[in-house]
């Protein structure tokens, strides 16, 4: 094999960031890095720029219930001439989640954040256009979150009463 | 634009912004299939999602299974044998051909050729009633298993195939007399929907859209996995970026497929098709009778399936619409904590407002053809 141009990418990026590099890991051949959410653009277009890292693939989220901050949001690019990949990696807190967008830097980030927005409930600063994408406008609720349960729908029993319906009404 | 417009092949919408018969500006409105899989992944041990996994993207439904499976073999390190790798070759192969007819059929049925639905159909069936003498489900094939695949091939089985792969480039040469110099085709895709190289990584597609704007990625030559690395195959790449290039690129890739699906029958592996490894696969039913031990990885791994380590894992193969990813993380239990899939038509389907600015109404139709997105996929 030859060198492996990302062996020492955590040391550049912890040389040139600093403390914004807070974690890396290599699990499983795959790097991460988990970056201070204020310097997250800034480490984006280091990364697009001077390391070649084009093509997004995509942006999720990770609900992480007893964490505190609870969410990770993950943004996972590659660099087509290397053949490299990193992700990167921040963290949203509760109750308002919300992380820098990188649509400014990578522009194929913009619906992969909207459906991060739609399925978590996390906010993307400074993306131009932050509606929900895959559930209709009106839903309520962020499905993936880990405490949206996925299936069942609420039951009236006989002795409760649901705002202007009467329990005899559903029963029909 | 929808959302039970016959052209998008599934249910989307699409606002468009009209001055007469010119878009100036266009909003997919996608989801109208989202049915959580995501979600469900989370509640099913490793095995049972295999089964959601092929429903995502049902044109190319092994090339889901092997993504699924891949990405968790990924995470447990169990290695898959050479068998198990080539079975797992050949049904990708017969998916993509499969995927491409049935493209090339309702591509051509939205822009007028009705005559050619019906020969890629036929075509297509033959791809189906392999998947359908292997694994018993014409579409849904769920056939791959952690470390392997769920069954051998079946006696007369390749016989069939080298059939399919015999009477296929005849079919294709038919195919093409019919469209690749017919003047209309040529005035309904040349220089519509034109996508530079530079546009097209920026936008994020994959696959043949991303081929046919002159980007020589292929995940089976860049990162080959399943041994893609043993067969000998070109990737086709266009110049032009335009619908008939990607027209172009699906044509050359089945022939392509066709190359790799001979190779594959000529050097096909003996040995076993699931790994040995008792803690993952099943062991076999003889050994049931005789071994205590077999019976307790039966039973674990029936009731409950096996752990996989803490960590998180990206694998990603080819499917005919480009890269099909799957994002796994893992807090050790037997189920995925989140599975997160990249799929290709998502990502291809976000290009669609920047290809679509400033052409005519008809050629929304054309340039959402040459996408090719496949809505579940999308909407998963």
């Amino acid at each position: 094999m030859s060198v492996n141009p990302t062996d020492t990418l955590v040391q550049r990026l912890g040389d040139r960031f600093k403390t914004a590099v807070q974690e890396s890991s290599d699990f499983r051949g795959d790097l991460s890095v988990v970056i201070e959410p204020g310097a997250l653009v800034d480490v984006a277009r280091y990364l697009k720029a001077e390391e070649g890292f084009d093509y997004l693939l995509y942006a999720t989220a990770v609900d992480w219930p007893a964490r505190d901050p609870r969410f990770t949001v993950v943004w996972e690019v590659r660099s087509l001439a290397a053949k490299t990949r990193i992700r990167i990696k921040t963290t949203a807190a509760m109750p308002d989640p919300h992380v820098p967008s990188l649509t400014s830097v990578w522009t194929a980030a913009n619906w992969h954040e909207r459906e991060t927005w739609d399925l978590f409930g996390i906010k993307f600063d400074g993306h131009p256009d932050l509606r929900r994408i895959l559930m209709p406008p009106t839903w309520e609720g962020f499905p993936l979150r880990k405490d949206y349960v996925s299936f069942g729908e609420p039951v009236i029993f006989s002795d409760q009463k649901l705002e202007g319906l009467e329990p005899d009404a559903i029963r029909g | 634009m929808g959302p039970h417009h016959p052209s998008t092949h599934g249910v989307l919408r699409v606002r468009l912004k009209l001055d007469g018969e010119i878009v100036r500006d266009a909003d997919a409105d996608i989801g109208y299939l989202h049915t959580g899989f995501e979600k469900s992944f989370e509640d099913k041990t490793y095995t049972q999602g295999i089964t959601f996994s092929d429903r995502m993207d049902y044109l190319a439904p092994p090339i889901n299974n092997v993504g699924f499976v891949s990405a968790v073999e990924k995470l447990t390190g169990v290695d898959v044998p050479p068998r198990a790798q080539a079975i797992r070759v050949i049904m990708m192969e017969l998916a993509r051909v499969s995927s491409h007819e049935l493209w090339l059929g309702t591509t051509g049925l939205d822009l007028g050729v009705y005559s050619g639905f019906f020969y890629a159909w036929r075509d297509r069936d033959l791809a189906l009633d392999l998947n359908e003498a292997y694994s018993g489900v014409r579409m849904m094939t769920s056939f791959t298993r952690v470390g392997g695949v769920a069954w051998d091939l079946p006696d007369g089985w390749l016989d069939q195939l080298q059939k399919f792969i015999d009477v296929m480039p005849a079919r294709l040469d038919d195919f093409e007399s019919m469209l690749t110099d017919n003047p209309i085709w040529h005035q309904r895709l040349k220089g519509v929907g034109v996508i530079s190289a530079q546009d097209a990584i920026e936008a994020g597609v994959t696959g043949p859209v991303l081929r046919a704007s002159g980007v020589n990625y292929d995940v089976r030559k860049a990162f080959p996995y399943c041994g893609y690395e043993q067969y000998d195959f070109e990737v086709p790449v266009g110049q032009n970026g335009d619908c008939y290039d990607r027209y172009r690129m699906r044509v050359a890739e089945m022939r392509q497929s066709l190359r790799i699906l001979q190779q594959a029958v000529d050097n096909l592996p003996g040995g076993p098709w699931i790994t040995s490894d008792r803690k993952v696969a099943l062991p076999p039913r003889s050994e049931l009778s005789k071994s205590m031990e077999a019976v307790i990885h039966q039973f674990r791994l029936v009731s409950e399936g096996f752990k996989g380590p803490v960590g998180d894992v990206y694998a990603f193969v080819e499917s005919p619409r480009g890269e099909l990813g799957f994002y796994l993380v893992s807090d050790g239990t037997n189920k995925p904590y989140r599975m997160k899939v990249r799929p290709p038509s998502f990502c291809n389907l976000q290009s669609l407002r920047k290809l679509v600015q400033g052409v005519l109404v008809a050629d929304v139709i054309a340039i959402m053809g040459s996408l090719d997105f496949i809505l579940g996929d999308c909407d998963r």
